[in-house]
C-alpha cells in the first residue's frame, strides 16, 4: 500500500465523507461480532467498520488464543456465573450487565467453531475439553483471520488503517466519528444514525518493567495498539465512566510477560516463593487458598519480593515431558514468541521452573470493570453510542467470549435505535476545528520544525504513572501526594501537547495515542484519589488507606470529564444486588 | 519483537505491511521490508506468518533472551509446523491445528 506524506496545511487535507447506518469503531473481536450480528439482524442496514490497524490481525487476539476463559458449560447456570465472577472481582460488579452478557455468553463461541475455529472436545464425548470451572481450550492461532473473513462475508463496509480521533457530535448527541487515514492521510468523516465503540481497553499508560533497552519496550500483557482512544473519545465529550481504579495488573512469566493462566490452570503447577512454599496453600489460604479471586493470585509473587521471600515461580518441576509438550502447544495458540522465549534461555523446566512476576498496570473492561458506563443494551450515557468489549465497564471477567458476546448485545441495540432515525446535519465548524487539532503536530513540524516527539512524551508519561501512581516499580502501591504529583505533571503535558512534532502520519499516529492516553490518565488518577481505601490489593492498593472501607466505597465510582470546565467530576453509584448470597463466595 | 528482515529473500510482496497490527513493517526505498520500530513490535508474529518466502525471523531481544534461538512457522492449509531450536541446537517440532474444516 502506497504511503501519502503529511498534508503541509489544512487546505491541502483530502476528505473521504461516508455516510452509514451504523459505524462500529474496533474492528477487534467484539467490533466484528457487532457487525455480523447487526448485518444478520437486517441485512439492508449498512454496517461500516473503521480500524485503525487491518482487520485480520488486529485487536488483542493478533498472536491468538489458547483458551476460552468463560464458557457456560452443561449443568452450570448463569447464577453460578455470577456468583463466581463476582467473587472473582472482589464483590463489586454490575449484575444486571453480567446476567445479560452471560444469556449470550456461548453463541458467539459456538458459531467460532462452525466457521473454522479448533476447539479441544474430551477423549470420550461430546463436550468441550475443560481446563478450570469456565474454562475451555481452544487452538485460536488463526481465530481472528476466521472471524475477519466471516465479516468480510457479511457484507459490511471495512476500512482500515483509519485512526478515529473523535465523535461527531449534534448536541449531547453522538452522530458518528472523524479520524485519519495513516496510509493515505485523509480526513474521514463518518456520519451515523447510531456508533458502537469497540476500541478494546488501554495499554501503556504505565512503564513496564522490561523496558531496558529500545527493543522491549512493547513486551506487554496487553496488544500494545490498544491504547485506549475509545475512552479518550468519550471522556473528551463528557461520556460517564465507571471504576477506572480497578486496574488490570496480571501474574505473568518474568521477563517475557507471558500468560501465567495457561501453566497454573492448564497444568495445575503451585505458586512458590524462592523457599519452596506453596504460598496460595500457606500463606494467604485466609484468602481463598487456590481459589483466591484474581487480585490476590496477581499481588501475591509481589509481595513475596517486597518481605524478602522472591523470586517465586509456578512451580514446573513436576510436570511431565509430555505436559510441557502440550503446554508449550498452547502457548503457539497465544503468545508463540514465549516458545521461543523459553528456547532463549534453553530452559529445561523439569530443572527450572518458570518465574512470575506482575504486570504493568493496564485499564481493561475486560478482564475488570472499567470503561463506559453503560445500561443493558450497551448504551452509554451519549445518546447514539453504544459500547461493548474491553471499553465497556461494569462487567469484569468478560474474556473473550463475554466480549464477543457484547458485540451481539451492542449490535441488537443499535439495530432498534436506527429504526425509522434519520441521519443528523454535520457540524462544519467541528470538522474544521478537529482538522486542525488532527494535523496540529504534521504542521508545528512542517512549520517550525523543533518541539516534543511522541515517544519522548509517551515515556515521560508512563514513567510518572509507574513511580506515582502505583506501577510495579512500586509494587502497585500509591498515596494521596503521590497521585497530586502524578495529576500535575499530567496537566503539565496535556499543555505540552501543543509542542508535538510529527514527520510522517504513523508519527501522526503515535502522537494521538499520547493524546489519549494523558486523558485516560488523567481520570485514572482521579478514580484512584478518590478511593480513599483499598478493595483489590495490587491492582488498587492505597498505602495511605490499607483497609477496605465498606461503608463509603461499596459501591461504583464513576467520573465524568465536564468539556466546558474542563475537571473531572467524581461521584459514585450504588451496587444493586440481584442474585442473592455472599458476594465474596461462589 | 524486533521482526528479523533477511533483505536477500524479501521479494516485496508487501503482506507484512499489510497485515502489520503495529502499522510498523513497510517496503523501504529499495522495495525491501524493514520494521520501522523494533522496540514497538508486539511480536504477534503476523509478519512471520504472512510471509511465504521465509524472509522475517522474530527475535527475542538479547536484554531478554539468549542467542541464536529460533522459532519458524510453516504456514499450511489448516495447521502450522513451527519448528524451535533452542541455543544449544535442540530441536523441537509442533504441528498446530488451525482449522477444524
Amino acid at each position: 500500500m502506497p504511503r501519502a506524506s503529511l498534508p503541509n496545511s489544512a487546505d491541502k487535507i483530502e476528505e473521504v465523507r461516508i455516510d452509514t447506518d451504523i459505524l462500529i469503531i474496533g474492528a477487534g473481536n467484539a467490533g466484528c461480532f457487532a457487525a455480523i450480528e447487526a448485518k444478520r439482524l437486517n441485512p439492508d442496514l449498512k454496517v461500516t467498520l473503521m480500524e485503525k490497524a487491518h482487520i485480520d490481525r488486529s485487536g488483542c487476539l493478533a498472536g491468538g488464543m489458547d483458551a476460552i476463559n468463560t464458557y457456560i458449560k452443561k449443568g452450570r447456570t448463569i447464577e453460578d456465573f455470577v456468583r463466581w465472577s463476582r467473587s472473582q472481582a472482589g464483590g463489586l460488579l454490575r449484575e444486571d450487565l453480567t446476567i445479560t452478557m452471560a444469556e449470550v455468553l456461548n453463541k458467539p463461541i459456538e458459531e467460532w467453531e462452525d466457521w473454522g475455529m479448533p476447539i479441544k472436545y474430551e477423549e470420550d464425548g461430546e463436550e468441550y475439553k475443560t481446563r478450570g470451572k469456565w474454562d475451555i481450550t481452544i487452538s485460536g492461532s488463526e481465530m481472528k483471520v476466521i472471524l475477519a473473513e466471516k465479516t468480510r462475508e457479511c457484507g459490511c463496509e471495512i476500512i482500515n488503517r483509519v485512526v478515529a480521533t473523535n465523535y461527531l457530535m449534534d448536541g449531547e448527541k453522538v452522530i458518528g466519528a472523524i479520524g485519519f487515514g495513516v496510509r493515505d492521510g485523509k480526513v474521514y468523516i463518518i456520519r451515523a444514525k447510531a456508533t458502537i465503540i469497540a476500541t478494546g481497553g488501554a495499554a501503556g499508560l504505565y512503564k513496564p518493567y522490561q523496558n531496558d533497552g529500545n527493543d522491549s519496550h512493547h513486551q506487554l500483557w496487553y496488544s500494545p495498539f490498544n491504547v485506549g482512544s475509545g475512552f479518550a473519545m468519550g471522556i473528551r465529550v463528557g461520556a460517564e465512566m465507571t471504576t477506572f481504579e480497578m486496574r488490570w495488573c496480571a501474574t505473568r512469566t518474568k521477563d517475557f510477560n507471558g500468560p501465567i493462566d495457561t501453566i497454573s490452570v492448564g497444568y495445575k503447577t503451585p505458586m512458590i516463593n524462592c523457599k519452596g512454599e506453596q504460598i496460595l496453600k500457606t500463606r494467604y489460604a485466609h484468602l481463598g487458598g487456590d481459589a483466591a479471586p484474581r487480585f490476590i493470585r496477581a499481588n501475591l509473587p509481589m509481595d513475596e519480593w517486597r518481605e524478602g521471600r522472591g523470586p517465586c515461580y509456578v512451580d514446573t518441576t513436576n510436570m511431565t515431558q509430555e505436559q510441557i509438550y502440550d503446554m508449550k502447544y498452547d502457548y503457539l495458540n497465544e503468545r508463540p514468541s514465549y516458545v521461543l522465549f523459553l528456547a532463549g534461555r534453553a530452559q529445561d523446566l523439569q530443572k527450572d521452573p518458570i518465574e512470575i512476576y506482575g504486570s504493568d498496570p493496564y485499564i481493561v473492561g475486560g478482564h475488570t470493570a472499567s470503561g463506559y458506563w453503560v445500561d443493558v443494551k450497551r448504551a452509554t450515557t451519549l445518546p447514539g453510542l453504544y459500547a461493548c468489549g474491553d471499553v465497556a465497564g461494569g462487567t469484569p471477567n468478560k474474556f473473550v467470549g463475554g466480549c464477543a458476546a457484547e458485540g451481539l448485545l451492542s449490535a441488537r441495540a443499535a439495530v432498534e435505535y436506527v429504526t425509522g432515525l434519520e441521519l443528523a446535519n454535520i457540524n462544519e465548524d467541528q470538522i474544521a476545528r478537529e482538522k486542525d487539532r488532527i494535523f496540529a503536530a504534521g504542521f508545528r513540524q512542517a512549520i517550525v520544525g523543533d518541539g516534543v516527539k511522541p515517544r519522548e512524551m509517551e515515556e515521560r508519561l508512563q514513567r510518572l504513572m509507574d513511580e506515582y501512581a502505583g506501577g510495579v516499580h512500586q509494587f502497585f502501591r500509591m498515596n494521596k501526594e503521590g497521585l497530586e504529583y502524578a495529576l500535575r505533571h499530567i496537566k503539565i503535558m496535556k499543555d505540552q501537547v501543543k509542542y508535538l512534532i510529527a514527520s510522517d502520519l504513523h508519527e501522526l499516529m503515535d502522537a494521538h495515542e499520547i493524546i489519549d492516553r494523558l486523558d485516560v490518565a488523567e481520570v485514572l488518577v482521579h478514580h484512584l484519589m478518590y478511593r480513599e481505601e483499598t478493595r483489590w490489593p495490587g491492582w488498587q492498593t492505597r498505602a495511605d488507606f490499607p483497609e477496605k472501607n465498606d461503608e463509603k466505597f461499596d459501591c461504583f465510582v464513576n467520573s465524568r470529564y465536564n468539556p466546558e470546565t474542563g475537571e473531572v467530576e467524581m461521584f459514585t453509584r450504588p451496587y444493586e444486588q440481584i442474585i442473592p448470597g455472599d458476594r465474596l463466595k461462589a | 519483537m524486533p521482526p528479523v528482515v533477511y533483505k536477500e529473500k524479501c521479494k516485496s510482496c508487501g503482506k507484512c505491511e499489510e497485515v502489520c497490527p503495529g502499522d510498523l513493517m513497510e517496503l523501504a526505498e529499495d522495495k525491501k521490508a524493514v520494521c520501522r520500530s523494533a522496540r514497538d513490535c508486539w511480536d504477534c508474529m503476523a509478519c512471520v506468518k504472512a510471509c511465504q518466502f521465509d524472509a522475517i525471523e522474530t527475535r527475542i531481544p538479547y536484554q531478554l533472551g539468549y542467542y541464536p534461538a529460533k522459532l519458524i512457522p510453516k504456514m499450511r492449509d489448516k495447521e502450522i509446523e513451527w519448528t524451535c531450536i533452542d541455543i544449544n541446537g535442540k530441536v523441537e517440532k509442533f504441528l498446530v491445528k488451525t482449522y477444524n474444516k
